[in-house]
C-alpha cells in the first residue's frame, strides 16, 4: 500500500513537465477553441514531424553519451543544398541556370550522403583522436555553416519546384505526408533501437563504454554508425524543412540542436547514457511543439516564448538529473 | 580439503543471544525496507557494541548493505529507528552521518581515478588555511595528513599520484584510509577485504584493532568466515531480508553461520571431481612482454583442455596486466599467442572472443556492469551474434530463453529479468557477469578472481560450474589472491612475481607455503 502511493508521487514528479504542458493544451483549447481544428493539428504535425526527426538523430548520441551540436547547422545545409538542386527551371534566380530536372529521390540522396561524411568525420574524431563529443561537434558545427557559406555564397534560395514543396504540403486521407514519413522513420529507430545488435550495442556503450569494449563490442565502429545515422536524418530533415518552407537561407536550422537536447530529455533520454527510448522522445517533441504552439495562440509575446523555452530545457535536466540524484 | 560438515547444534546454544551488554553504541530497531518487486528489509534489528567488531553476515541479496546504506543516508528507511548513543537519530545522507560520527567503506569502489590519492581521501573536507579573507586548500597539509594516514594502513604510496595508477586492491585500501580518517565513532565495512590480499588484510586487522581499543565500533560485512571468526565479537545473521539472530562470535563455528546464514546444510566447500586428463593445447603464450616497463616479462605459458590453470601471486604480480593483455586490453611490446597452434593477433578484446577467449574482468563496476541496463541486456550483450534472425534481427524469445536458463543456472536472485543490474546485490551483480561468459560459450575463460564477494553457497555453485566447463573440454585460467581457492580449484598453479613466472606447481602438490615462496621470489 504504502509503497503504492509513494509511487504515485514518483510518477507525478517525474512527469510533471508532461502533465504540466498537457494542462496547458486543456487551458488553451478551452480559452481559443480553434486551438482544436484540423488545421491546427495538422499545422504541429508537420512541425513536430521535422523536429521528431532531428531528435531522433541526437538521441544516439545522447545515449552513448555524446552530442551532435552540428546538427542545426547540418539541418541548414542540407535544405540549401536540395534548395539549389529543385527549383523550377523558368524560376530567375536559378543557382544552376543549366541544370537539368533531377529526380527528387536522387536529390534525397545526394543531401544524405554528403551530410553522412560529416557525420562519419565526427564519429571518427571522437572515437580515433578521442576529442569530447561536444568540442569534436561543435567544431564541426562551424565548419558546416562554413561550408554552407561559401556553397551558397550566401544567397537566400527559392522559386522551388511543386513536386518538392507538394512533399510538405500534400495530404493523404486528410494527413500530411510529414506525418507518414516521421511515422515510418519513428518506426525504423524503434527497430533499429530495440531489435538489433547496434542498439543493444548503443545502449551498453552508454552504459558503460570500457565494459562495452571488454565485452567485445566494437566501440569505434558503433559511434561511428551513430554519429552517421544522425547527420543522415539531420540531412533528411533539412531537405523536408526546405520543403515545407519553400525556401533557404544559411540561416536555416540555427540551434535547432539545442531544441532536440532539450526534447530527448524531457522525453526521458539521459545525458548520463543508456537510457532513451523512441517513444519517451516523440512525447518530448510533442511537449515542446505544443508548448510553442500553445504560446503562439495565447498571443504571448515571442521574447517571452524563449524566456519559457529556456526555462523549460533547464527544468527538464534537473529533473532527469534528480531521477539519478533521488533518494531511492 | 576442508571439511565443513554440519554439526548437529543443538538449538538452545545457538538461540542463546548475546545478553551481557549493558549500553549500546547503536541500535537498529525494526528497520523495513522495499525497492520495487523486493522487500529488501524486513523489521531488522541490530544492536552494537562500543568497542567491539559486530559482523553482519549472510548470502547474497541478504539485505546486508542494503541495512548499511540505510544507517548511512543512502537509501531511506520505510519504518525502523536508529539510536546512537543513547540517542534517537535521523540520518538524511552520507554527509549527515559522518558528521554523527559514521564513516563507511563501501562495497563497490567510488574512486575519482583522475585525482591524486590525498584528493580522494580529503574530498569534501579538505584541510583549509585562511589566505586574507579567504579559505584556500591547504595542500601541504593535505599532503602529509594523506602520507602519515597511509602510512597508517601500510601503504606508503606517493599521495601525489593519481588514484587511477594504483591496483583494485590498493584503491580499497586507500578507501579504508579514508573511512579511517574520519575519526567516527562507528565504521561500517562492507567487503573491504573482498579485493585485499593477504597482507593488507593483516594491515587492516591491525588498523581495526587499534580502533577498537579507541572504542570505535565496527560493523563488519564479509564473506570470509575465518576472518568473521578470527576479528569478531559478535555476529549477527540475516537471511531474505530477515533478521535470524545475533550471537558472540566465540560461540559460533564455520559451520553453524553457514547453517544459520543458508538455511540449509552445506557439506564441502569445493565440489568433488574426478581427474580429468588434460586434452589437447588450446592457448600457448610465448615469451609475452608488456610495453609497460614495469609489467610482465617473457612469460610463457600453456593452457591445454580440460584443466583449470590457478594464476598466483602477491598484488603487483601483474597477473591481471598479463591476462587483460591476452585478452587484447592491454598492449604488448613482444611475444606472441598461439590458439590451437594457430598465431592469433589480438589487437582488442573482440579479437579475442573471436578466438573463442572470454575475461571476466576483476573490476566489476569499472569494466563488468552496465549498470543502467537489464538483467537480460547483461547477460545476453556478448553473444547477441549467436541470436541473429534475417542477418539483422534479434530473436527476442531465444535470448530471454538463454537469458532465464542462466538465471535459474546460478540462482541470480531477482524480481525478474528486465530488473537493472545495479539494483541486484553486488554477489548477484557478479554472477550476472558470469553468465554473461557462459552465455557466450568461450572455449578458453580466464577468471580474475571470480568468486569475489559471493556467498559460500554460491561459490559452490561457481566451482561446479568451473569443473563442468573443464568436463565439457574448456580451458580455465583463474586468478585468485585466495590461496585456499587457487589450491582446492587448480590442477596446476602457475606463480607470478614482479611480472614474471617464478613457478609452478600441481594441484596435489600445492602447499600455501610452496606458493608464498615463488610468490616472493623477487630476483
Ligand atoms: N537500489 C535498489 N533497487 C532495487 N532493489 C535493490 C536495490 N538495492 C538492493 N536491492 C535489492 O535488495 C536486496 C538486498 O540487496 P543487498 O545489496 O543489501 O544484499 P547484500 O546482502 O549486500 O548482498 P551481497 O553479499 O551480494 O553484497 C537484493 O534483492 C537486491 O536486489
Ligand atoms: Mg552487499
Amino acid at each position: 500500500m504504502k509503497t503504492k502511493s509513494f509511487n504515485g508521487k514518483a510518477l507525478i514528479t517525474e512527469n510533471i513537465l508532461i502533465i504540466i504542458v498537457l494542462a496547458m493544451v486543456i487551458v488553451v483549447s478551452i480559452l481559443k477553441p480553434n486551438f482544436l481544428t484540423m488545421n491546427n493539428f495538422s499545422n504541429i504535425s508537420v512541425n513536430t514531424a521535422i523536429r521528431f526527426i532531428i531528435a531522433l538523430g541526437i538521441s544516439g548520441c545522447l545515449i552513448t553519451r555524446g552530442n551532435d551540436l552540428s546538427a542545426g547547422r547540418t539541418v541548414g545545409l542540407a535544405g540549401c543544398i536540395a534548395g539549389t538542386l529543385l527549383q523550377k527551371p523558368d524560376y530567375g534566380d536559378r543557382f544552376f541556370p543549366n541544370l537539368p530536372e533531377l529526380p527528387i529521390i536522387l536529390v534525397l540522396l545526394i543531401v544524405i550522403v554528403v551530410c553522412s561524411i560529416f557525420g562519419l568525420i565526427n564519429g571518427c574524431v571522437i572515437s580515433f583522436w578521442q576529442v569530447p563529443p561536444f568540442i569534436a561537434t561543435l567544431g564541426m558545427q562551424t565548419i558546416v555553416y562554413g561550408i554552407c557559406l561559401v556553397y551558397t555564397k550566401s544567397l537566400p534560395l527559392g522559386g522551388y519546384r511543386r513536386d518538392y514543396t507538394a512533399i510538405a504540403s500534400g495530404k493523404f486521407l486528410g494527413i500530411p505526408y510529414l506525418f507518414f514519413i516521421a511515422f515510418f522513420i519513428g518506426l525504423f529507430m524503434w527497430f533499429l533501437y530495440n531489435k538489433t545488435r547496434h542498439g543493444k550495442y548503443m545502449y551498453a556503450i552508454g552504459g558503460n563504454e570500457s565494459a562495452a569494449e571488454v565485452s567485445g563490442i566494437n566501440v569505434a565502429k558503433t559511434k561511428i554508425r551513430i554519429y552517421m545515422l544522425a547527420s543522415s536524418l539531420f540531412a533528411i530533415a533539412g531537405f523536408l524543412l526546405g520543403a515545407k518552407a519553400g525556401g533557404a537561407t544559411t540561416g536555416l536550422g540555427l540551434s535547432y540542436e539545442l531544441e532536440a537536447i532539450a526534447e530527448c530529455t524531457i522525453g526521458g533520454v539521459s545525458t548520463n547514457g543508456g537510457v532513451g527510448k523512441v517513444s519517451g522522445i516523440l512525447i518530448g517533441v510533442l511537449v515542446f511543439e505544443l508548448l510553442k504552439s500553445s504560446m503562439q495562440f495565447l498571443r504571448i509575446d515571442t521574447s517571452w516564448q524563449y524566456i519559457v523555452q529556456g526555462a523549460v530545457i533547464i527544468i527538464a535536466v534537473a529533473l532527469d538529473l534528480r531521477k539519478y540524484l533521488a533518494k531511492k | 580439503m576442508e571439511n565443513l560438515g554440519v554439526h548437529n547444534c543443538t538449538p538452545k546454544f545457538i538461540e542463546r543471544k548475546v545478553t551481557s551488554m549493558s549500553e549500546y553504541m547503536l541500535e537498529m530497531r525494526g528497520i523495513s525496507k522495499s525497492f520495487p518487486g523486493v522487500k529488501a528489509l524486513d523489521d531488522v534489528t541490530i544492536k552494537v557494541r562500543p568497542g567491539t567488531v559486530h559482523a553482519l553476515m549472510g548470502e547474497n541479496g541478504a539485505g546486508k548493505s542494503t541495512l548499511m546504506k540505510c544507517l548511512f543516508g543512502i537509501y531511506k528507511m520505510d519504518a525502523g529507528e536508529v539510536i546512537f548513543q543513547g540517542e534517537k537519530v535521523e540520518i538524511v545522507n552520507a554527509d549527515d552521518a559522518l558528521h554523527k560520527g559514521i564513516a563507511m567503506v563501501h562495497q563497490e569502489l567510488q574512486p575519482i581515478p583522475e585525482r591524486s590519492i590525498a584528493e580522494n581521501i580529503f574530498c569534501g573536507r579538505y584541510p583549509t588555511k585562511s589566505f586574507g579573507p579567504l579559505k584556500v586548500i591547504d595542500h601541504k597539509r593535505m599532503y602529509e595528513e594523506a602520507a602519515s594516514l597511509l602510512k597508517e594502513v601500510r601503504m606508503e604510496y606517493d599521495p601525489k599520484a593519481k588514484l587511477g595508477t594504483l591496483s583494485i586492491s590498493q584503491m580499497q585500501s586507500v578507501e579504508i584510509a579514508k573511512a579511517v580518517s574520519m575519526d567516527a565513532k562507528v565504521v561500517i565495512m562492507d567487503e573491504p577485504t573482498s579485493s585485499l590480499t593477504d597482507n593488507e588484510v593483516e594491515a587492516l586487522f591491525i588498523i581495526i584493532d587499534d580502533l577498537k581499543k579507541k572504542g570505535v565500533s565496527i560493523i563488519y560485512i564479509s564473506h570470509k568466515m575465518d576472518e568473521i571468526l578470527r576479528i569478531s565479537d559478535d555476529v549477527s545473521i540475516m537471511r531474505d531480508g530477515q533478521y535470524v539472530g545475533t550471537w558472540e562470535a566465540k560461540e559460533l563455528t564455520t559451520d553453524m553461520i553457514i547453517a544459520k546464514m543458508v538455511g540449509r546444510e552445506l557439506t564441502n566447500i569445493y565440489p568433488p571431481r574426478d581427474d580429468i586428463e588434460p586434452g589437447e593445447v588450446l592457448l600457448e603464450v610465448k615469451g609475452l612482454t608488456s610495453i609497460l616497463p614495469d609489467s610482465f616479462k617473457d612469460i610463457d605459458l600453456t593452457l591445454r583442455r580440460g584443466e583449470i590453470l590457478g594464476l598466483g601471486g602477491l598484488v603487483g604480480a601483474q597477473r591481471t596486466e598479463l591476462m587483460e593483455a591476452i585478452f587484447g586490453i592491454r598492449h604488448c611490446s613482444k611475444g606472441e599467442i598461439y590458439y590451437k597452434g594457430e598465431k592469433l593477433q589480438i589487437k582488442r578484446p573482440k579479437d579475442a572472443i573471436s578466438h573463442n577467449i572470454g575475461l571476466i574482468t576483476e573490476d566489476r563496476r569499472g569494466t563488468g556492469i552496465f549498470g543502467v541496463l537489464s538483467i537480460a541486456d547483461n547477460v545476453s550483450i556478448s553473444s547477441l551474434d549467436k541470436y541473429v534472425d534475417l542477418g539483422i534481427v534479434l530473436n527476442d524469445k531465444k535470448i530471454e530463453e538463454l537469458v532465464r536458463n542462466n538465471v535459474s543456472k546460478l540462482s541470480i536472485k531477482t524480481p525478474s529479468s528486465k530488473t537493472l543490474i545495479q539494483s541486484l546485490s553486488g554477489g548477484n551483480q557478479q554472477k550476472v557477469i558470469i553468465s554473461r561468459w557462459l552465455a557466450n560459450d568461450p572455449d578458453i575463460l580466464i577468471m580474475d578472481e571470480p568468486t569475489r564477494g559471493i556467498d559460500v553457497g554460491a561459490k559452490y555453485e561457481i566451482y561446479q560450474i568451473m569443473i563442468e566447463l573443464a568436463k565439457q573440454g574448456k580451458a580455465i585460467v583463474m586468478i585468485s589472491s585466495e590461496m585456499a581457492e587457487l589450491i582446492g580449484m587448480s590442477d596446476r598453479i602457475v606463480v607470478m612475481c614482479n611480472g614474471r613466472v617464478t613457478g609452478e606447481v600441481s594441484g596435489e602438490e600445492a602447499t600455501q607455503e610452496k606458493i608464498m615462496q615463488f610468490a616472493t621470489k623477487f630476483n
